[in-house]
């Protein structure tokens, strides 16, 4: 099963004849993802030869669509062109679309987001994520594939190096599905929804929730969990060092006043019954505990 | 991006939100002739970014020009919780009938925008919100639609503007919108939005925070940075396209991606508890690339901030590869030379880690210690920080 993305995803690629593109296609083709087509306007008819396959690059995504059957979209475009390459994806009809864009503007975010919502509800992964891998079927993004195997852990984080991390940590467990949701003030996915998708995941056993600074998503996510998942969760947050005011990487990394800080989410995510590492690996070894 | 007030207020002006904007000096003296122009009795008020100035005393009212000039010289230089004074504005003072509040800002949890307003101004919001949630209407926003004259008037119904002030609101409404969505802020916040004692409204103080990310489309943006106010590493870094944040302590901090970043800042002040109370340096992401040139920017920035003692360099090799940031590191020091000259501890896991780990061990770098694990890594670093403070 795995969560949203399986060995019968039909991935797509924006952007694929661009650098980042194209080099994270290869990646994927090699992690054994089914990518039918890569979508660069202007170049309808070219094709791509990457080690292992041959893609086609189609004009639009509605003509990928119509030709491949593709049902996951990753963006690559740049910043400028992040929004409408997301509403030509919602306007094909693709249900999942993953975004691993850098600094899109959060109004364009906000946008396509509110646009996706009002066409009936593409999934959006994203922006500024590192996509989501579901170990040994299909991996939709830039997550390192030879990181660890499948297994029956789920990973949801804000962070894309710390998703690797834990990947590494846990790597004789193997995961089910890794997603990596992005730290941005605006996501199209959020802990909450991969929560309850790992809750509903025959494959998933336990989950590993990271969270970091800014905003009030573990709060949420705190809330929901102690109502509606029964699987067990841990926890890790990344900041407890961040000095307010200031935004460490990430857009939406940020302590504003007393709020959004790591220490809150800590408490609050305990007080849902979910155990919190001080460290990576100190989180690690709870799920180690755990699983034993 | 924060803008000052004087910035929130010129953005305001261009977008047509009723505003007095005065002038702004950058030395006491100045403070005479804008007095002058403003018939003598004016309000002088430090440009920083940061609340609270009021309370600070840095927000004081002049008889006359020659006071404007000795309040100018009271406030300019001021530290306001860590911020320099650097410039005044010099504004008229204003005959104020009521306060109120008034913000756009980004709904991170409903994913859309929301107003939030209030006929009890003047005063911290977050106090309102907490003595009388009451008086506080929270409007939200559909990003497709916006502000347009029938959710101006929803927001303004919902907060409770006097009959009278309602037509004059709706307008206020629809031009702050205007400074939010096409100057691509995160947050427009005016407190107070006076009703003054002629019976119009005016943006007495304002609060602009500028989406960074949306630069491309706004490049008149750029005249807002203060550069003078930014600390001289971080203007380094932002210069060289480097992601860094300077801290307070003795342990400088290399990493790729934000979140291991934060990680490790965290990971070196436990370690520290245990070795003096030494604490990281900073925030320095490098992102996937690591390559030499940008590890030696890195070092260089690091080693240039006499507070470190010490310097963790911690990386995944998720998409790099180990054996590249090895790479890095050692031809950075070699670039940097005589400038290394602090201990440096290396953590590399991920891809390709036996090849970075024997690259860094066939330099055989004096400076260099290899730790396997990040946990034993940031201790080792803290320990060196405390054993050289």
């Amino acid at each position: 099963m795995a969560i949203f993305l399986t060995e019968s995803s039909k991935v797509i690629v924006q952007g694929m004849t661009g650098s980042e593109g194209s080099k994270h296609t290869q990646r994927m083709l090699d992690s054994g993802t089914n990518v039918v087509g890569g979508v660069t306007p202007g170049k309808a008819g070219q094709s791509v030869d990457f080690t292992g396959a041959t893609v086609a690059v189609y004009g639009s995504v509605a003509e990928a669509v119509e030709a491949t059957g593709a049902d996951v979209s990753v963006v690559f475009v740049p910043p400028k062109f992040t929004r409408a390459a997301v509403v030509e994806s919602v306007d094909a009809g693709i249900p999942l679309i993953v975004v691993i864009t850098e600094g899109v503007p959060v109004k364009d975010t906000a946008e396509f987001f509110a646009y996706a919502q009002s066409k009936g509800g593409s999934r959006i992964i994203g922006p500024n994520c590192p996509g989501l891998i579901s170990p040994g079927k299909s991996n939709a993004g830039i997550i390192p594939a030879d990181i660890t195997k499948a297994g029956r852990v789920g990973l949801v984080s804000k962070s894309g190096t710390l998703t690797y991390q834990m990947m590494y940590e846990l790597r004789d467990f193997g995961f089910s599905s890794a997603v990596g949701i992005g730290g941005d003030p605006i996501i199209g996915t959020t802990h909450i929804d991969a929560l309850q998708a790992f809750e509903d995941d025959p494959e998933t056993d336990a989950i590993v929730m990271i969270g970091e600074i800014g905003g009030d998503a573990e709060e949420r996510a705190a809330a929901y969990i102690k109502e509606h998942i029964t699987k067990p969760v841990v926890g890790y947050v990344a900041g407890f060092t961040a000095p307010e005011g200031k935004t460490m990487g990430h857009a939406g990394a940020i302590v504003s006043g007393s709020s959004g800080t790591a220490e809150g989410k800590k408490e609050a995510l305990e007080a849902a019954g979910v155990k919190v590492g001080k460290t990576p690996s100190a989180t690690a070894q709870l799920m180690r505990d755990l699983l034993a | 991006m924060d803008l000052m007030e004087y910035q929130a207020k010129q953005l305001f002006s261009k977008h047509g939100v009723p505003v007095s904007m005065g002038t702004v000096v950058e030395n006491a003296e100045d403070a005479r002739a804008a007095a002058e122009t403003l018939g003598g009795r004016v309000v002088v008020k430090a440009q920083v970014k940061v609340g609270g100035r009021g309370k600070a005393g840095g927000v004081k009212v002049a008889e006359d020009p020659d006071d404007a000039v000795a309040k100018a010289g009271q406030i300019l230089g001021m530290d306001i919780k860590g911020h320099t004074v650097h410039r005044v504005l010099v504004a008229p003072t204003a005959d104020i009938a009521e306060e109120y509040y008034f913000s756009y800002l980004v709904d991170r949890a409903a994913r859309q925008y929301l107003c939030i307003a209030s006929t009890e101004g003047g005063v911290e919001i977050e106090v309102t919100a907490h003595e009388n949630p009451d008086a506080i209407a929270r409007v939200g926003i559909d990003p497709l639609v916006g502000v347009d004259d029938a959710k101006a008037r929803e927001i303004v119904e919902a907060t409770g503007f006097d009959a009278g002030l309602a037509d004059e609101a709706v307008e206020v409404a629809k031009s702050l919108w205007k400074v939010f969505v096409e100057e691509d802020a995160s947050l427009v916040e005016v407190n107070p939005l006076v009703k003054l004692t002629n019976g119009h409204l005016d943006a007495l103080d304002g609060k602009v925070t500028l989406d960074d990310n949306a630069d491309f489309r706004h490049t008149d943006h750029a005249a807002f940075e203060d550069r003078a106010a930014a600390d001289p590493l971080e203007a380094e870094a932002k210069e060289k396209g480097l992601n860094y944040v300077k801290l307070d302590g003795e342990v400088g901090i290399i990493g790729n991606g934000a979140g291991l970043v934060m990680s490790t800042l965290d990971v070196v002040a436990y370690a520290g508890e245990k070795h003096g109370g030494v604490k990281p340096a900073n925030f320095l992401d490098i992102g996937g690339g690591a390559s030499a040139e940008v590890m030696a920017d890195g070092l260089h920035i690091i080693v240039g901030d006499p507070q470190v003692r010490s310097v963790f360099v911690n990386v995944f090799g998720g998409i790099t590869s180990c054996d590249a940031v090895a790479n890095g590191i050692v031809s950075a020091l070699r670039m940097l030379g005589d400038e290394a000259d602090k201990p440096l501890v290396v953590r590399l896991d991920g891809n390709n880690v036996e090849e970075g780990r024997r690259i860094l061990d066939e330099a055989g770098h004096p400076l260099v210690t290899m730790v396997d694990t990040m946990d034993g890594a940031a201790d080792r670093a803290a320990e060196l920080a405390a054993a050289t403070k």
